[in-house]
């Protein structure tokens, strides 16, 4: 045996880990690797994260690094792996261990919550499992985390399981670094774990028959048709038979919700694939640890035993999809052989349940049964949303399994100032932005829903309190209604800081920057955001905009020309009322001569036509909007889709883009017109076409095929031109109009043929749930 | 009374003639506009000896005051005109405390160039008005302002009152546990008056329900003395007012929407014309906040009176630091009914 050097034997490095390393089994991964490498030493979380000191040879400490980096928990995200030597003063101890939680200042990540992993789906199957057909099962790699979390250090006291003491057989689980569920904070078995409760709508409990545990009640509750209100992960879902046509319906009538899509869940990918195509990637995202609601094209029937309800996602050619992700849904899925409903628990579009007693009360003219348990969800998510796209994942909603994970920009170093934004009122998300980190919430959703409201302030206050932040600085939105904008105010002056407004498309483009990483040093881009409405900054409504823009600012070069919106807000519930303002601006005495026979014309005369026309004259509750969402309601309605009342928002657009689709690459020479003057794109000349259109009866679908097209060549060839008079060479494409596949999907391969660099939203929805980062990075700069 | 026959031999031309700037200038002209109009209609002993000033005795008790500006346009319109509503206006303020209106007084600005007819028609409405109250103008003023520099009249009236002993109603006494009550439908006065103003027309026709509530105050309060809140809800509508009590009042409170009693009519114009008929303003109707244990007996008394024949509790009076008013949807959702900072101007995207 060759002799060491001493300084050799006695090397000591520290290791200080960053990201989303603590509740993902870092330590007792951390342990038995240094174990088997032979270093000594030890781990701890900490509030900046998971600090290693070990000591060994130059050999076994490079070892050790070398296997740690491969043998990561697959749940942890590495942000920085930083190295330093050792103090040569310190001590080695004679053995690696695991320390308690140390908690000085700093900023840990808490992580998202986790599918159920194999080894725990394994467990739970197996009859002589002492954890079989338990629901709650979970370890260091699988779980809930953020949905329990009250504070941190991420420490089962300081969770929803604080009220759940561990039996030995846990508690020795927990204590033993070589097991699966070594420190994982939220360990449960049948013995000591949260447990399950089956009632009726009238609050008569249901109890487990000898060979029929609840879950099993449960599947054949849904099996008979009942729908029942199952709690969850991040909230209290409505379960029903989606094949069952009758129980669908129903379930649409009681809960006011009438036209937007359920979401599914199939038992694996096997059983999704028999309703939609799945792709590679798409199978991927399902199985993903986030277990997101994949969005994925319905196959269409073709004579097969078990088809689901037309009533799933009505006048749209996808299906939402997920996959079990807790033991509970797997268990409740082995028993049935067809997809379920798995909606949101609430009425109407309020957010949902989370609490047992306000789900019986809110819940109980909607759900037959409730399916509930005895853990708190202490934190509210809804379950992500995403689709596939040219290999590309879009969000329409993050939530469960993405937030509270940081997104990384351009570090802003000399500025070390916190900013909250404050989001939008739709769709609202709150975004925490410190140099170059920013944590954008989950999915609150509509502020002017009570609950959502509610939801807003207690999150705000939770991450406040889970990652440390005092705002230097606080983000709002222009629109001085916006009740995030009015919260914004209150704060800041409450706390006597500095409040920025925000130009609403500005941070749309602003926000898609900042997930690319692009500087400010990086030079302007052409940013395009189209969507519904947003707060102008000369105080109309905006909504088409193309802007040159930078971090610091924007110049609004191009836009649609303004239209009325007879009726402000009641304009975006009927649809009808932005064809009536197209026609009003083309003329509508000359319209209703030249095309009295029209169907469209014969409707529009049904409605108070005289009084309509003096609100436009008049401006009456007219403001004015240079909104693509209205174009698209006014195109819809026009071909009589979603004419009278939009159900949900963007009911219009999306039922427009679904007819378009089978028609859209054979019409694609046939696009309507356009015309640009005076810095507005002016859809006159479409509109005249459209009308000729309609009085040759061209089909529907084929209409909407040609305004896709209309609309893909003036978005295109506008950013062309402008990109070439003022050099730019990037583009930026944002807004919720940007949800339309089709339309994104066409303006990113015409704009790329032209050796452009375009950008668009992957990290956060192109809609108003990516504002906040947007709002977050435009007053970081503007200080 | 001797100044009134005096002067009469001069005669305005109430038919054709106009205001001008004479008529302020504290000299003839100006005694014949008073005369021959605001005497003529607003006839009573205290304003007739012609003082500058109101002399009268009160009855003991506190005593109340309050004071309101009115403009509107168009000035007039279906269901009232400027004049009754500068009198029902301001009595009604008054009541608000619990209070019996004693006085009012009446200062115009007029326009020059304003139709004398139109001016009499106002006044003429006005003395209509606080004759059917029984609360006489007992003092007034009049200034003329040149052309372009006012919209044809503006009225400011002022009223004092006497609140009975054991009555303490504050907008600050709201408590939860209370329920909200409203006197009758909301938002008539506000759709008729803009649909008045634009030319807007429906099939049913919508009037302003301006009107005097002391009587129905009166009645009320001999109901049940211990009122904790009245408000009339005009500017802003009933959303407004509400959210002005909850925060005086340190309280939030629920609202549901199918219990508020609306007229169709109403309903349909707002829906037209996009506007939320929470935020539309009344002119005779009032929100009561009382212990829930008074409520049946206050709503009875309110509906055996012809201003509160549709009388109904509408929501509740809930603990919220946030000091939030929310509303049940008749949709079943649970929405914000938050201030607004400016014109009713769409939020959604």
């Amino acid at each position: 045996m060759t002799q060491q050097k001493a300084e050799d034997f006695f090397s000591g490095e520290a290791i200080r880990l960053k990201g989303v390393v603590q509740g993902v089994g870092m330590r007792p991964t951390v342990w038995r690797l240094a174990r088997s490498c032979g270093v000594v030493g030890n781990v701890c979380n900490d509030n900046c994260g998971v600090q290693i000191n070990i000591w060994g040879s130059r050999a076994s400490l490079e070892r050790f690094k070398h296997v740690l980096k491969q043998n990561l928990p697959p749940l942890c995200k590495i942000e920085s792996f930083i190295c330093s030597p050792l103090d040569l003063d310190e001590i080695p101890p004679s053995d690696f261990t695991i320390s308690e939680s140390d908690q000085g200042a700093g900023n840990a990540s808490v992580t998202s919550d986790a599918a159920t992993c194999s080894a725990c789906l394994k467990e739970v199957l197996d009859p002589n499992n002492r954890r079989y057909r338990y629901p709650f099962s979970n370890c260091t790699h699988c779980g809930p985390r953020f949905s329990i979390v009250r504070k941190i250090p991420f420490d089962r006291e300081n969770t929803a399981m604080a009220e759940f003491p561990m039996c030995t057989c846990c508690k020795e689980e927990y204590l033993n670094p070589l097991d699966r569920r070594f420190h994982a904070q939220a360990n449960a078995c049948p013995e000591c774990g949260p447990t399950l409760s089956l009632e009726n709508a009238q609050g008569s409990v249901i109890h487990a028959q000898p060979h029929k545990d609840l879950i099993q009640i449960t599947a054949s509750l849904i099996r008979q048709g009942e729908i029942v209100a199952i709690k969850g992960l991040g909230g209290i879902h409505l379960a029903c038979d989606a094949s069952n046509h009758f129980t669908v319906a129903n379930l649409r009538r009681r809960k006011n919700r009438y036209k937007k899509a359920f979401a599914l869940m199939g038992r694996n990918i096997k059983m999704i694939s028999t309703y939609a195509s799945v792709s590679k990637m798409e199978a991927e995202r399902l199985c993903d640890a986030a277990a997101p609601i994949v969005v994925l094209r319905k196959i269409h029937s073709n004579g097969l035993d078990s088809v689901l309800s037309d009533d799933i996602s009505p006048g749209q050619n996808t299906l939402g999809f997920m996959l079990p992700y807790t033991p509970l849904h797997h268990l409740l899925m082995q028993d049935l052989d067809f997809p379920i409903v798995l909606t949101s628990g609430n009425v109407s579009d309020e957010s949902q349940c989370i609490d047992n007693a306000e789900a019986k009360e809110k819940l109980s003219d909607i759900a037959d049964y409730f399916l509930l348990h005895d853990r708190e969800i202490e934190n509210r998510q809804d379950d992500s949303v995403l689709r596939i796209q040219n290999n590309r994942r879009f969000f329409i909603r993050r939530g469960k399994g993405y937030a509270p994970q940081k997104i990384l920009v351009e570090d802003l170093n000399s500025k070390n100032v916190n900013v909250l934004a404050m989001g939008a009122e739709l769709k609202n998300t709150f975004c925490l932005l410190n140099r170059n980190e920013a944590i954008v919430s989950q999915h609150i959703g509509d502020l002017e829903n009570v609950l959502s409201l509610k939801d807003y302030r207690h999150n705000l206050g939770l991450y406040e309190r889970l990652f440390r932040f005092n705002p230097d600085v606080i983000a709002v939105d222009k629109h001085p209604e916006y009740l995030s904008t009015k919260a914004g105010k209150e704060l800041a002056t409450q706390r006597n800081i500095k409040l920025i407004e925000v130009q609403h498309h500005h941070a749309h483009i602003a926000a898609c920057m900042a997930e690319h990483g692009l500087k400010n040093a990086d030079g302007k881009v052409l940013g395009i955001a189209l969507d519904g409405l947003g707060y102008g900054d000369d105080n109309s409504l905006w909504g088409s905009e193309f802007l040159v823009a930078d971090y610091c600012g924007i110049q609004r070069v191009m836009h649609f020309q303004a239209m009325a919106m007879p009726g402000g807000t009641m304009a975006i519930q009927q649809p009808w009322r932005n064809t009536f303002a197209y026609l009003h601006n083309l003329g509508w005495q000359t319209i209703e001569k030249d095309f009295p026979s029209l169907e469209l014309i014969r409707f529009l005369r049904t409605k108070p036509v005289t009084n309509l026309n003096v609100m436009l004259d008049k401006n009456i509750n007219s403001p004015l909007a240079s909104s693509a969402g209205r174009l698209f309601d006014a195109v819809a309605a026009a071909i009589g889709v979603c004419r009278e009342v939009a159900n949900y928002e963007g009911q219009a657009a999306i039922e427009l883009e679904a007819l378009a689709e089978p028609f859209f690459k054979r019409e694609e020479s046939n696009a309507y017109h356009y015309s640009v003057k005076a810095g507005c794109i002016s859809w006159q000349p479409m509109w005249y076409e459209i009308l000729h259109d309609l009085a040759r009866s061209v089909p529907p679908p084929v209409i909407a095929s040609r305004f896709h097209h209309a609309l893909i060549n003036a978005v295109t060839e506008v950013a062309l031109i402008l990109c070439r008079r003022v050099s730019l060479d990037t583009v930026v494409l944002s807004g919720g109009v940007f949800q339309n596949q089709l339309l994104l999907k066409n303006c990113f391969a015409k704009l790329k043929a032209h050796y452009l660099n375009v950008l668009i939203p992957e990290q956060l929805p192109a809609n108003d749930g990516g504002i906040s980062l947007g709002q977050a990075l435009v007053a970081a700069h503007s200080l | 009374m001797n100044r009134k026959t005096k002067l009469t031999a001069f005669n305005l031309d109430i038919r054709s003639g106009r205001v001008d700037m004479s008529h302020g200038s504290g000299g003839r002209a100006m005694s014949q506009l008073i005369e021959q109009i605001f005497f003529k209609h607003l006839d009573n002993e205290i304003l007739l000896q012609g003082n500058d000033q109101a002399t009268f005795n009160v009855p003991a008790g506190r005593l109340v005051m309050s004071t309101d500006a009115h403009v509107i346009s168009p000035l007039f319109f279906p269901g009232g005109d400027i004049g009754a509503l500068a009198i029902h206006g301001t009595i009604n303020d008054v009541a608000m405390a619990g209070a019996r209106p004693l006085y009012l007084s009446a200062s115009f600005i007029l326009e020059e160039g304003f139709p004398l007819s139109d001016l009499d028609n106002i006044v003429a409405s006005m003395a209509k008005a606080a004759a059917l109250a029984g609360v006489p103008v007992v003092t007034g003023d009049t200034k003329v302002v040149e052309k372009g520099k006012g919209d044809g009249v503006f009225i400011t009236t002022t009223g004092i009152g006497v609140v009975p002993e054991g009555v303490n109603i504050s907008g600050g006494r709201a408590l939860p546990g209370d329920v909200v009550l409203v006197s009758g439908s909301i938002g008539d006065h506000g759709v008729a008056v803009m649909s008045k103003r634009e030319n807007l027309e429906f099939d049913t026709a919508i009037e302003s329900d301006s009107a005097a509530l002391h009587t129905l105050v009166a009645t009320m309060v001999a109901s049940s003395p211990n009122i904790h809140c009245l408000r009339d809800p005009t500017r802003g509508g009933l959303a407004t007012t509400l959210n002005e009590l909850a925060l005086q009042s340190s309280v939030g409170m629920v609202l549901h929407e199918a219990n508020i009693p609306f007229k169709p009519a109403v309903v349909s114009a707002c829906e037209l014309l996009g506007l939320d008929p929470l935020y539309v303003a009344n002119e005779g109707k009032l929100i009561c906040i009382c212990s829930r244990d008074d409520a049946e007996e206050i709503l009875s008394s309110m509906r055996a009176h012809p201003l509160g024949r549709d009388a109904a509790i509408v929501g509740e009076v809930i603990e919220d630091p946030d000091h939030m008013v929310q509303m049940h949807t008749s949709f079943g959702g649970l929405r914000v009914v938050d201030w607004l900072a400016s014109e009713q101007l769409p939020r959604i995207c």
